[in-house]
């Protein structure tokens, strides 16, 4: 019995070891093309078909760079820092869950690395461990830009750890739990039993303030103000290159995997469907494949580029397969659930790039006061409503 | 097992501790200082006291220690310099603190001379027993704490205006 736990285990870690460095390395192929897409120009186009194979030449163009460091750094902390980001980047995925218990060749297991009883909390100090990575990478590095940046990304991380820290309270007084498993079981049966949308009082507000403080945890347009490269060159990694520098790289796309999971968990109810599947909520994913597949058909007939011709056709069969195979029944029972959570988590993900290509920078007096004088009331002020009102009506 | 997770971090806790006080730059100092946080925090989780654990960590290891970095990056303080040691602590020194070590451990041995650890048996170290014991059985200092922190922070601000003048 033991030693079936160790192997699924094991073999849990490595399924979501390689999705997640697959999901990073594709998040910032998605994230060039919305940006590509939103300035009207088509993005990454050269390599493979659409650019799909971009991630990976990124990847063999950063780890065959040459690796400097500087005579002049702090050696032991700025060789830890990157270090340190990544780790604390990865390890929150670790007790996110991805759907409910599920039955593979007779051994029944959580969709899930571990199930913590204090996983949000869990969550929530390895995200404030992660601003080390960043502000001991500033101090190392003895460069005063790459200073200014450390001290205002650890200055702005406290800062916004407050609003992000009350607005994850709320919904936890309404759940009444700290284990992300049992958040997401109470958020069963419908878009209207989601904590955004859950009586006694809506958190619609905490929802908000959670999403901007999670760009600023991240440091994300509008409040990259650690890596301002009009000011600070680049901020933190100046002086890092090669695959020190990917660290930090793949540490920001991690966190921003993380926060939009925890947004999904917390909120929006992880791989709950918007309606029962009584009412057939679960023919909306093989007809989303299916019109996408469609779509991609109708435009590989009538192309537009030459290659079109050759990719599109290709693409709409894809998804035309994927749209079949989410209607077997035998594995509707772990897809569906996934699909919807990657379709929520995916929905945040697309908003991060959204706002990127649309919001210019916060000014660092602006950023301050935003969170002082406005968020953080504001997030005080809902957290007393509904801790009032989930006494009120209990 | 977790025996040896206990004496692995408890190593770890103190030689973070020496290395505190032993290392002449103050960021190293620092970040040792989180690592005696960390490896603490570990202890406390294999104690079976999780929430405290992960409050260790948010609370010290990620606030606390995060403005004193920033305070000691704002500053820009350099490395210190060793001063000429008057003649009693170059002799007394190593002594005094050995003796002080030895004064400690023989009042814990005697004060508590039979207790044993059992890694696990302790069961009140979830969030809903924290939370009962903190609006019960120690609401008085509870709250007594929160206007403490309350005063002290009015203290900071009043201190803080008079520099501004």
């Amino acid at each position: 019995m033991i030693d079936s736990f160790v192997v699924i285990t094991l073999i849990k870690v490595l399924v979501v070891f390689a999705v997640l460095m697959t999901t990073l390395a594709y998040l910032q192929w998605v994230e060039r093309k919305v940006i590509a897409h939103i300035q009207v120009r088509p993005g990454p186009y050269r390599v493979g078909p659409h650019g799909l194979l971009q991630p990976l030449a990124d990847v063999i163009k950063l780890i065959t760079k040459e690796d400097l460091v500087p005579p002049y750094v702090n050696k032991p902390l700025y060789l830890a820092a990157p270090f340190l980001a990544i780790t604390m980047a990865l390890l929150s995925i670790s007790v996110i869950p991805f759907g409910p218990e599920i039955k593979v060749a007779g051994y029944s297991t959580l969709m899930q690395l571990t199930d913590l009883n204090i996983g949000v909390v869990f969550v929530l100090a390895v995200s404030s461990m992660g601003v080390y990575g960043i502000a001991l990478a500033g101090w190392a590095s003895n460069n005063k830009y790459s200073l200014l940046g450390g001290l205002r990304s650890s200055a702005q991380m406290i800062s916004y750890e407050l609003p992000l820290s009350l607005a994850i309270a709320a919904p936890l007084l309404i759940s009444n739990t700290l284990s992300l498993r049992t958040l997401v079981e109470k958020q069963a049966g419908g878009i209207l039993q989601w904590n955004v949308l859950h009586g006694p009082f809506p958190q619609i507000f905490s929802f908000v303030i959670f999403l901007i403080a999670a760009f600023a945890e991240t440091n994300r347009v509008p409040f990259d103000l650690p890596e301002a490269e009009n000011e600070l060159v680049a901020g933190f990694h100046t002086e890092y290159s090669s695959m020190k520098f990917a660290s930090f790289f793949m540490a920001e796309y991690a966190n921003m995997i993380t926060v939009s999971c925890m947004a999904t968990l917390l909120f929006l109810g992880g791989w709950m469907a918007p309606w029962p599947a009584a009412y057939g909520s679960s023919f909306v994913p093989p007809a989303i494949f299916a019109i996408a597949g469609l779509i991609a058909l109708y435009h590989g007939v009538n192309y537009s580029r030459k290659r079109d011709k050759y990719t599109l056709p290709a693409f709409g069969v894809i998804f035309l397969i994927v749209a079949g195979i989410l209607l077997l029944p035998v594995v509707q029972a772990w897809l569906l659930p996934l699909f919807w959570f990657c379709a929520k988590t995916g929905a945040i993900l697309f908003g991060f790039m959204w706002i990127r290509g649309t919001l210019p920078r916060f000014r660092y007096d602006q950023l301050m006061g935003f969170t002082w004088k406005f968020l953080f009331p504001v997030a005080m002020l809902n957290l007393l409503v509904t801790g009032f009102l989930v006494a009120w009506f209990s | 097992m977790d025996v040896i997770l206990f004496l692995v971090f408890a190593i770890i806790a103190v030689v973070c501790a020496i290395n505190v006080v032993v290392q002449s730059h103050p960021i190293s100092s620092a970040v040792s200082l989180i690592g005696v946080m960390g490896s603490l925090a570990i202890l406390y989780l294999l104690l079976g006291a999780e929430f405290i654990a992960a409050a260790q960590v948010i609370v010290y290891a990620g606030a606390v220690m995060v403005l004193f970095i920033f305070v000691i990056m704002l500053l820009n303080a350099g490395t210190e310099v060793r001063k000429g040691r008057s003649l009693m602590v170059q002799v007394l020194g190593v002594p005094l603190l050995i003796a002080l070590l030895g004064v400690l451990a023989f009042f814990v041995q005697r004060l508590y001379p039979r207790s044993t650890v059992h890694f696990g048996g302790f069961r009140g170290g979830s969030a809903l027993a924290i939370g009962r014991a903190l609006f019960t059985t120690y609401l008085l200092p509870f709250e007594i704490t929160s206007i403490l922190i309350l005063i002290a922070i009015l203290g900071a601000i009043v201190l803080a205006r008079k520099e501004l003048e």
